[in-house]
């Protein structure tokens, strides 16, 4: 390809948002019609099929993904050769591949996009896996909000079977797969694995013990293996260049790139796809570029609602499975939410455990009420009716509910709470026993104070406020008696001399 | 039979069956593991969690009343950390509803009671918060309360993998789930059939016995084992007596075949009979065309001289008897020796075909 | 019972015919739907009501009412040309197969539709999933034996259970689901007007002998009268005097205007009961007893399991248990029976029936046994017919179908149908009394189809009046698709509505058993 000969537009690679970017998965974004086969298949679509069903057996299927190093995008990054293996070794002739594109964590958006852009690269890592574990039938399980996802799979399942790449006797080759879509109804627990199978099966999504796990016992009782959206779109790639390919970037052992959603308080937002151990630092500041307005970064939330707060000082730590998890977050399914000074901490994991006890499917206790009761401490925190101990009683919570939880949701959703008293625990000392929150956010702690030094007693404080909290004699530095002020903030901005601030 | 596999418990080595969980072999081997959801003949859910116990190597601790055995696995039931979670976990569930002890009827025979007294609970350090439902009283069977109700989902399993009604479910989500009929609607305007399985099966006082309320403490309660009087399943039961009246009738698991301790609307909820007001007590005798008291002896003389007579005069082929499916085998067997023997006729019969 | 109720959940295959189980035996019913839903077990019923197990069932026969010998013989048809019977089974362990084939070709799949109204090939399904299941349970109940047709449908369900290999088997067998909890009893006990306990036949002088040595009298060789001829009996002045205990025939037997003329003609009536029954109110002597929480005993249920009763609490006012009022009659009448207690009692059956022979009060203690069980040391029997059958080799009886004994025309244009519901019991007696019931099932409900009440001009909750050649009741219409068309239900729990002065008193030749599922009406608005 000729280089383009205008100059004043910079190249891709000349600007920093895609310079550092890797794209493998996304690789076809924007760039063919996702309605249209062809341009798939033309850009060696459904190769890496012709290749697992003609020339591998299996065995050899499994044996490639597992030396990619690919491990499961939906969260948990477990090796899905091992997996796949798992479940080709359970006996059964009646056998399931499910691809989870439930998406549940709010603000992330990497697997719709692979859906709405490039939908025939998941079908075609869908095949390959029932290929490799001896499966005849699949699910898609896609939340219902997710309409154009479902109406471009729709167009991609009918084109896929027409060209007798899904159906019977797959490419001539005597294999026969074919797949639905389950619309699920976005409960996010329902992306949980067996609440995902007992969901398909008709029944309240509710997560059920493991063992048996899915490779021996999943949908209908029956070896299932359930992959992610972005897993499975990595798959084709895998088999088509490699497994020395794809393991060619990364870590040593997280491989291939990740996709995020990085969003919050960065110049620059969007989905970006990284090499597996990229740095914080090259993430928020090269492609995201930096936090707007000058503000100082204070930390950034990465793997969802019950993921964990990275903070400034280990802004130069690889983006890696491992990493991750020793710096307290997860790697999740990828949102990554960058948060400026101005945000309070305390305010920060109790947006979070609201979101998860919301969720919470209500089966197990420590996650039901565990979560409920984690919420009412924080938001008392944020309310300034925080007490002495209550740091304590969060972490000892926040443990025991990791530690006793019948699901990934309750066994995670206490990390935003760990994660911030690990790195911020000052800011919650401040809240309970100074009554003050350091970012000036929590508003039941803020206090509206007059400078006497300031005041003129022109008394347009007095006159303004709703609850008579200001007053003083004219020309007098007036007062805001803390009892009745309500903290609406109407002197402040009224107050023509700067003479009040609040802290 | 499999081979038996060699665990661990409390350092002590046991076996167990490869299909066990960790509760099953602990129990078999009289190692006490608190529970609360788990309930026999039913899916192990998990939902508690008060089960927990530690596993060595095991990431997270585990419910060991779903978890399997492994060979040489290592478990411990009574570390500071099952403990602590099993502590933080009934704390959670104390002060989650309405556990009022003084007026419920569970009293004595509360699961979630035992839970807190066994694990020397003072007080939860959350403050307690019922969650405000109104209790359901429209029937004159059972009563609901749900908030004391602490979400095991042993009514639910007990109605759709017992008696298999499929009635009862949950709704909603995280701390406002709920279990009950569809619609969120009471049993009464429900597609209930009254088994009262769930009744049996609640381990608190969420759903209790309408017309047992204030009928007695459960110490106070003797426990009759019969049988039902009503179809040919000869179900085994409890009647549950106070002062020399039936209060309420429970099924009984240990009792095995043939109803496994299951009951249905009439032998739980139709025993009103028994103590109506409008049993005989006294034998009536027809005088100038009304039935009136009389005592045994008059009404004994009456049917000797009456059945003597017409046995003297038509033969004994002129009387009959029916004897009842209601009465005992002992009954039946001494009526029919009565027509044969003491009558001398083959008139006998009972409505077996009805 | 062949077989025995733990059984049933574990089968392979259920075959539901003329029971509606979950109504009329729950805990059974709920065992049912436990092998379909926990256990993968199939399901066929075969009902003319769209009953709740239908909703469980893989396939369900909707046959019209009193055409279960066509079904039936339609079923062997299909298994016999498909070859699908168990070839094996029918050389060693049955006789009379030749002319069941021969009987049975005639019914052709397209022949039973026409008869019953059954499809031709669901029909061809249900027989091919019945003969090619593992094990396969027949449970069966009232509508089978309730019509003229009685003994042949029972016999015929024999037939297609041996044909198919599937009697003597552990979840196999032809199961009848005894309606009342003692009827079992009832019947070993020799309550029955020609066999003493354990069907040991009057008729036959040894048997007899062995009673009239143990009881110290001589005993009469000719069988008695059954229910409905005594009734008949009594019309015509045969039978004058009459002592019934616990039975409300008053409310249970068909064509009730006769029974009540029949009891009135009586010189003498006894009634024994717990209540002042519609019959007892007929009585000249009245005698009050102990009900089944008042006194101990047994009961005998339907898989043949002997159970203790016990007595919890006291009876009320001077009310006695029935075997104190019998005792004290015999010896009035100068025949002496002395009984420490029941477990006496049972003594001297254990030692005149084989059957029971084992079954003391003490082994029964924690579980009851099942019959037969001859001595003290055996364990009691799960199924029976396991090597042979108790006549040696099964026999097949070659049945044609025979249309029942009074059927819908121009003047009683429906067919009606009788039975329980779930929150009754028999005459009401005891159900009615308790709140729970009564507040569920307050009143009886004429269940119509649609389409018939279209046509009639009714609605839900209209009364109406239903009346057929033999008197008229007036109950609430319940309009469902519950009954099919040409169909209508009622219950015989209501006196109120009592439904037997409707049924006809048309007996099975050989059981003696009322044809209470069938007769014609008419039903009109009130
Ligand atoms: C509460 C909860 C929600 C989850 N939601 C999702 C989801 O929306 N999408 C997803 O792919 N995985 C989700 N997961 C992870 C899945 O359980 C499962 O691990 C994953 O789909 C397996 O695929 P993978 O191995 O390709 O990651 C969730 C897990 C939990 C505990
Ligand atoms: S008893 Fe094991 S989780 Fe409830």
């Amino acid at each position: 390809m000729e280089e383009p000969m205008i100059g004043s537009i910079p190249t891709m690679q000349e600007i920093p948002f895609f310079a550092h970017q890797k794209l493998r998965v996304l690789r076809n974004r924007g760039i063919i019609d996702p309605g249209k086969i062809e341009e798939y298949i033309a850009r060696d679509g459904y190769l890496g099929l012709a290749k697992a069903l003609t020339e591998m057996t299996p065995a050899e299927i499994i044996k490639e993904v597992t030396a990619s190093g690919l491990r499961g995008r939906g969260g948990a990054g477990f090796p899905t050769g091992l997996k796949w293996q798992f479940c080709s070794q359970s006996k059964g002739d009646v056998k399931y591949v499910l691809c989870n594109a439930d998406e549940g964590d709010p603000g992330a958006f990497m697997d719709r996009s692979v859906l709405e852009a490039d939908p025939h690269a998941v079908l075609e890592g869908m095949v390959i896996a029932a290929r490799a574990i001896g499966a005849h039938y699949g699910y898609i399980y896609c939340r219902a909000e997710y309409p154009l996802a479902i109406h471009q799979l729709n167009i991609a399942i009918a084109q896929a079977r027409e060209c007798g790449l899904l159906g019977k006797d797959i490419l001539g080759t005597g294999f026969d797969f074919d797949l639905e879509i389950y619309q699920g109804a976005g409960a996010f627990v329902c992306g949980e694995e067996t609440a995902l199978m007992t969901s398909i099966e008709g029944k309240r999504g509710m997560p059920r013990p493991r063992p048996p796990f899915p490779a021996v016992a999943g949908l209908w009782g029956k070896p299932s293996v359930l992959n992610n959206v972005e897993t499975f779109a990595s798959v084709a790639q895998i088999v088509l260049k490699g497994a020395a390919w794809y393991a060619s970037v990364g870590t040593e052992k997280s491989k291939g790139t990740k996709v995020f959603a990085l969003t919050g308080d960065v110049n620059n937002v969007g989905l970006v796809e990284v090499p597996m151990g990229t740095t914080l630092r090259t993430i928020v500041y090269e492609i995201g570029g930096g936090i707007p307005g000058g503000k100082k970064f204070k930390a950034a939330q990465l793997g969802g609602p019950s993921g964990g707060c990275i903070p400034a000082e280990h802004l130069d730590a690889s983006v890696d499975y491992e990493k991750v998890a020793e710096l307290g977050a997860i790697m999740g399914s990828g949102g990554l939410i960058v948060m400026n000074e101005d945000k309070c901490i305390v305010d920060i994991a109790r947006f979070f455990i609201d979101f998860c006890q919301d969720e919470s499917c209500g089966k197990c206790t420590p996650c039901r009420e565990g979560t409920k009761r984690m919420l009412q401490i924080l938001t008392g925190i944020t309310e300034g009716k925080g007490r002495e101990g209550d740091i304590e009683l969060l972490q000892e919570m926040a443990v025991i509910i990791k530690n006793s939880s019948l699901c990934g949701l309750g066994q995670t959703a206490p990390n935003p709470i760990l994660s911030t008293i690990r790195y911020f625990r000052d800011e919650y000392e401040a809240h309970i026993r100074e009554g003050r929150c350091p970012a000036g956010v929590c508003t039941a702690l803020k206090r509206y104070t007059v400078d006497a030094e300031k005041c003129t007693g022109c008394g347009v404080c007095a006159k303004v406020c709703p609850t008579k909290a200001a007053k003083g004699e004219k020309k007098q530095p007036h007062e805001i008696d803390q009892a009745t002020c309500i903290k609406c903030g109407v002197c402040m901005e009224k107050c023509k001399f700067e003479a009040i601030f609040v802290n | 039979m499999e081979e038996k596999i060699r665990i661990t418990i409390d350092g002590r080595e046991v076996t167990a069956n490869p299909e066990q969980t960790i509760l099953e072999a602990a129990r078999e081997n009289g190692i006490f593991i608190p529970t609360l959801c788990q309930y026999a003949d039913t899916t192990n859910v998990g939902a508690c969690r008060v089960c927990v116990v530690e596993v060595e190597k095991a990431r997270t601790l585990v419910a060991s009343c779903c978890m399997p055995v492994s060979a040489g696995m290592v478990v411990r039931t009574d570390t500071k950390a099952v403990r602590d979670a099993q502590r933080m976990i009934v704390e959670l569930l104390w002060a989650s509803g309405d556990h009022n002890c003084l007026v419920c009827e569970k009293n004595g025979n509360c699961e979630l009671q035992d839970l807190v007294y066994w694990l020397g609970i003072e007080k939860p350090r959350f403050p307690i918060e019922s969650p405000g439902y109104e209790i359901e009283k429209t029937n004159s069977m059972i009563v609901r309360d749900l908030n004391k109700c602490v979400l095991c989902g042993r009514c639910v399993r007990a109605c759709n993998e017992i008696q298999v009604n499929e009635v009862l479910d949950f709704s909603l989500r995280g701390s406002r789930a709920k279990v009950g009929p569809a619609f969120d609607s009471d049993y009464i305007a429900s597609e209930c059939y009254f088994c009262g399985e769930c009744v049996d099966a609640c381990p608190v006082g969420a759903i209790t016995f309408a017309q047992a309320r204030f009928g007695g403490r459960p110490w106070e309660l003797e426990k009759v084992r019969t049988t039902c009087t009503y179809c040919g399943v000869g179900c085994q039961l409890d009647l549950n007596i106070n002062k020399g009246k039936i209060v309420k009738v429970t099924g009984n698991r240990d009792y095995g075949p043939p109803n496994q301790g299951s009951l249905c609307i009439k032998g739980r909820f139709a025993m009103d009979f028994v103590q109506h007001p409008d049993r005989l007590q006294r034998p009536l005798i027809r005088k100038n065309g009304e039935l009136t008291e009389a005592t045994w002896e008059e009404a004994y003389d009456l049917i000797a001289r009456n059945l003597s007579a017409i046995k003297e005069e038509h033969g004994p082929d002129s009387i009959a008897g029916f004897a009842s499916a209601r009465c005992t085998n002992e009954e039946n067997y001494l009526f029919q020796k009565f027509m044969r023997a003491v009558i001398g006729t083959n008139n006998v019969d009972h409505c077996a075909r009805l | 019972m062949t077989n025995s109720i733990e059984e049933i959940e574990h089968t392979d295959l259920i075959l539901a015919i003329g029971t509606n189980t979950t109504e009329n035996h729950p805990v059974i019913g709920a065992k049912v739907k436990k092998a379909v839903r926990s256990h993968g077990a199939k399901l066929i019923v075969i009902d003319p009501r769209d009953i709740a197990l239908t909703g469980y069932a893989d396939i369900w026969l909707r046959q019209r009412p009193g055409t279960d010998v066509a079904v039936l013989n339609g079923l062997m048809q299909i298994i016999i040309s498909e070859d699908l019977y168990d070839r094996d089974y029918v050389a060693a362990r049955t006789e009379g197969f030749a002319e069941l084939k021969k009987t049975v070709a005639r019914y052709t799949p397209e022949y039973v539709e026409k008869i019953s109204g059954v499809k031709a090939e669901d029909l061809g399904r249900a027989a091919r999933m019945y003969a090619t299941a593992g094990k396969a349970a027949i449970l069966y109940c009232m509508g089978m034996t309730q019509h003229v047709s009685g003994t042949d449908n029972v016999k015929s369900i024999a037939n297609l259970a041996m044909l198919c290999g599937k009697v003597g088997i552990e979840g196999g067998g032809v199961n009848p689901l005894r309606g009342q909890n003692n009827v079992q009893g009832a019947c070993d006990m020799g309550a029955l007007p020609d066999v003493f306990t354990a069907y040991q036949k009057v008729a036959v002088a040894e048997q007899r002998e062995k009673f009239s040595r143990a009881w110290g009298v001589p005993l009469p060789a000719k069988p008695g009268l059954t229910v409905v001829e005594m009734m008949h009996g009594a019309t015509e002045g045969t039978i004058r005097g009459m002592y019934i205990m616990g039975e409300n025939p008053m409310l249970s037997d068909p064509d009730l205007s006769h029974v009540e003329s029949a009891l009135r003609k009586l010189d003498f009536l006894v009634v024994q009961d717990i209540f002042l029954t519609e019959t007892a109110k007929l009585a000249h002597v009245v005698l009050p007893s102990a009900c089944f929480a008042e006194k101990e005993g047994t009961f005998t249920n339907t898989e043949r399991r002997v159970q203790r009763v016990r007595k919890a609490v006291s009876a009320p006012g001077e009310a006695r248990a029935d075997w104190e009022i019998i005792t004290g009659l015999a010896n009035r009448f100068g025949y002496p029976m002395q009984y420490a207690g029941p477990a006496q009692i049972m003594e001297e059956i254990n030692s005149l029936t084989p059957s029971y022979g084992g079954i003391t009060c003490s082994r029964i203690e924690k579980e009851g046994i099942q019959w037969p069980c001859p001595s003290p040391d055996h364990p009691g029997t799960k199924f029976l017919h396991g090597d042979k059958f108790t006549r040696g080799l099964g026999l097949f009886h070659a049945i044609d179908y025979r249309e029942p004994a009074e059927l819908p025309d121009d003047e009683y244009p429906l067919l009606l149908t009788t039975g329980r519901v779930l929150y009754h019991y028999h005459t009401g007696t005891m159900t009615r009394l308790a709140k729970g019931t009564s507040e569920r099932c307050p009143e009886s409900l004429v269940e119509i189809n649609p389409q018939d009440a279209d046509r009639i001009g009714i609605e839900s909750g209209k009364m109406v009046v239903v009346s057929s050649r033999r008197g008229r009741v007036t109950a609430k219409a319940a309009v469902t698709s519950r009954s099919p068309e040409g169909v209508v239900f009622m219950n015989f729990h209501f006196r109120e509505a009592a439904v037997n002065l409707l049924t006809n008193p048309a007996l099975d030749p050989i059981a003696k058993i009322p044809e209470y599922k069938v007769c014609a009406v008419r039903v009109e608005a009130a």
